[in-house]
């Protein structure tokens, strides 16, 4: 699929700023999400990746330039009306609460419930059904979704997070840094999901600082560097290696390598 | 031969039958190993002990406990401490008996208005936690040292000494206290009406954490608080009902106190709250949150009221209680942590 620019964008953000007393976290940002599109977002430690994830799932307003949620500029004020709006995001290491079961992690926050009054509660039932059914379509077969979410390995943390987010009907899915802990082979099980979502005609925003990772899945990208947009390319205009040069600072690679080279 | 043997019994380690594995993983199997040692230990040891009246008294002595427990047990799943908890019940007390003699001729305003001020002081530890983003330890050690002063100076203030009037000639009087400090007698054991509160705090607790969505979210903000309110739990509002329902707990225990002596000691409850964390933490509470049960919390005020009776029963000297808590609570603390990693590592 080839991004076309006619469409309104799911996500748009323009020249959006962030501060935080006086310290500028994030200035001049812009970027767009469509469905069925995955936007990367790059930058090293500290270029202002959280501040940006943080403002995109309402919790953190921004100060500067606009929020437009499919066309209409908008500004978030809680997590819970970013995934109103259709927003899910699936923080890196606080996705899930790792001694609950994995039906209960996987409905937190919007369990569905029966009866009424006093007696009101939680379709257990159907939250077991529905866990193993979705997870199974994302394929994870999970024999038992009794036992604790942290007796799962990372990946597939991750991707029951995933998994949670798509059945809960989001249009864009926010993943911040989902491969940054992972080894190899639980990264490409994670970015398989991440496809997967996609297809399903998802927006997606990745950030990473893997720009392998990213170049793997991604058709945007947008660069930062401290706090501020240091690139923003579609996929026709931008090679791997340009994108691994640009992510990993240019002449400051060149810099260090001089530096570190044997002096004969 | 011995190499087959060997295999197969690594197989079945590996695969260890899901019935038996959810049996290890429950929070309350340790506390219900020891509930059973310590019964034992009395039953053979004393004779009196397995008298229905002992048995009686045994309920009794941890009903007083339970009660609190499992509010207790709540908050603590919910990743919180409660220190005022154990003055808090004298305050209600006080409150009830004090607004009563003041200010009408009947008990039950007193105990109306006791309601609406504990509840009140359990809404204020909430929102102190919320709004100061301190750590419940020092919110509600604050809460317990000023509810102490208060509890001493309003009373001799207003009554003069430390001790409130009683109650015992007020209007109302026999309906309160057939509803809080009553007996009723089954086969032979009388049975206080707190054992039915408790059991009936029991359930509700239960239900609460088991099968409803407030449940699944004490769970969740003791277990990771970041991650229940990224997914839009309403973190504030579930802490300040858990120490509201403490505030519940403490209400009826106070009410209790109240109407089965008919005068309040302004100085009582001191030290209470420890007991009731410890009920809740034998009881397979995880100190640190996310994990526990109100069941739990019943066996573990079980194991308080069979140890402090059944000492006197097996005519001890009753200084050992405390240390046979001490090793009480160490024991089970270990045990509960062995099992959780036991049921977490098998995958």
């Amino acid at each position: 699929m080839t991004p076309s620019d006619t469409r309104t964008p799911l996500v748009e953000l323009s020249g959006v700023g962030k501060h935080y007393g006086n310290v500028r976290a994030l200035e001049g940002v812009s970027l767009e999400v469509h469905a069925g599109e995955i936007t990367c977002v790059l930058g090293d430690n500290g270029a202002g990746k959280s501040t940006l994830i943080k403002i995109i799932a309402g919790l953190h307003r921004h100060d500067g330039g606009t929020l437009a949620l499919d066309g209409e500029e908008t500004r978030l004020s809680s997590p819970r009306e970013a995934l109103d709006r259709g927003i899910a995001t699936v923080h890196q290491d606080l996705a899930v609460v790792p001694l609950m079961p994995v039906w209960r992690n996987f409905f937190l926050g919007s369990e569905p419930r029966r009866g009424t009054g006093p007696f009101k509660r939680m379709d257990i039932d159907l939250m077991r059904r529905t866990t193993r059914a979705e997870l199974l379509r994302m394929g994870i077969d999970l024999r038992d979704v009794d036992q604790p979410i942290g007796t799962l390995s990372g990946g597939e943390r991750q991707c029951v997070a995933i998994a949670r987010a798509v059945y809960f009907g989001a249009k864009v899915l926010v993943l911040d840094e989902p491969t940054a802990a992972l080894g190899v082979k639980q990264s490409g099980v994670v970015l398989r999901y991440v496809t997967a979502a996609r297809d399903q005609g998802l927006g997606v925003v990745f950030i990473t600082h893997n720009p392998h990772h990213a170049y793997l899945v991604g058709d945007r990208f947008v660069l930062l560097k401290r706090g501020t947009m240091a690139g923003n390319h579609t996929r026709d205009d931008i090679t791997l290696d340009e994108l691994t040069n640009q992510m990993a600072g240019g002449t400051e690679l060149d810099a260090l390598r001089h530096e570190l080279r044997r002096t004969p | 031969m011995s190499a087959t043997t060997s295999d197969t019994a690594d197989e079945r380690f590996l695969r260890l039958p899901s019935p038996l594995r959810r049996l290890l993983s429950r929070p309350e199997l340790g506390s219900v190993v020891g509930a059973i040692a310590v019964f034992c230990c009395f039953a053979l040891v004393a004779d009196s002990f397995l008298r229905a009246s002992s048995l009686g008294t045994v309920l009794y002595a941890s009903s007083v406990i339970g009660i609190m427990a499992v509010p207790v047990a709540l908050l603590m799943i919910g990743g919180e401490f409660d220190l005022s908890a154990g003055v808090l019940v004298t305050s209600s007390a006080l409150v009830s008996s004090m607004f009563s003699y003041q200010a009408t001729a009947n008990v039950w305003v007193g105990v109306g208005v006791s309601l609406l001020v504990t509840l009140a002081v359990g809404a204020f530890n909430g929102i102190m936690l919320a709004r100061t983003r301190l750590p419940s330890f020092i919110v509600t050690l604050g809460t317990f040292l000023m509810l102490t002063g208060m509890n001493l100076g309003f009373t001799k203030l207003i009554s003069g000494t430390v001790s409130t009037k009683t109650v015992a000639d007020m209007e109302g009087f026999t309906s309160a206290r057939a509803l809080f400090a009553s007996t009723v007698t089954v086969g032979g054991m009388h049975i206080k009406v707190t054992v039915l509160w408790w059991l009936a705090l029991v359930a509700v607790g239960s239900w609460i954490l088991l099968r409803t969505r407030a449940g699944n979210w004490i769970f969740a903000v003791g277990g990771n608080e970041q991650a229940a309110r990224a997914v839009g739990v309403p973190v504030t509002r579930t802490k300040t009902a858990l120490y509201m329902g403490v505030a519940l707990g403490a209400w009826i225990c106070g009410q209790h106190l109240l109407f089965s002596y008919d005068v309040v000691q302004s100085g009582e409850g001191v030290g209470n709250e420890l007991i009731y964390i410890i009920a809740a933490v034998i009881g397979g509470c995880l100190i640190t949150g996310g994990h526990g049960s109100a069941a739990g919390s019943a066996v573990g005020a079980l194991i308080f009221g069979m140890t402090s009776k059944g000492i006197v029963f097996a005519e001890w000297n009753p200084d050992w209680f405390k240390f046979f808590l001490g090793a009480m609570l160490l024991l089970a603390t270990l045990l509960n942590t062995w099992v959780r990693r036991r049921a977490e590592a098998s995958k």
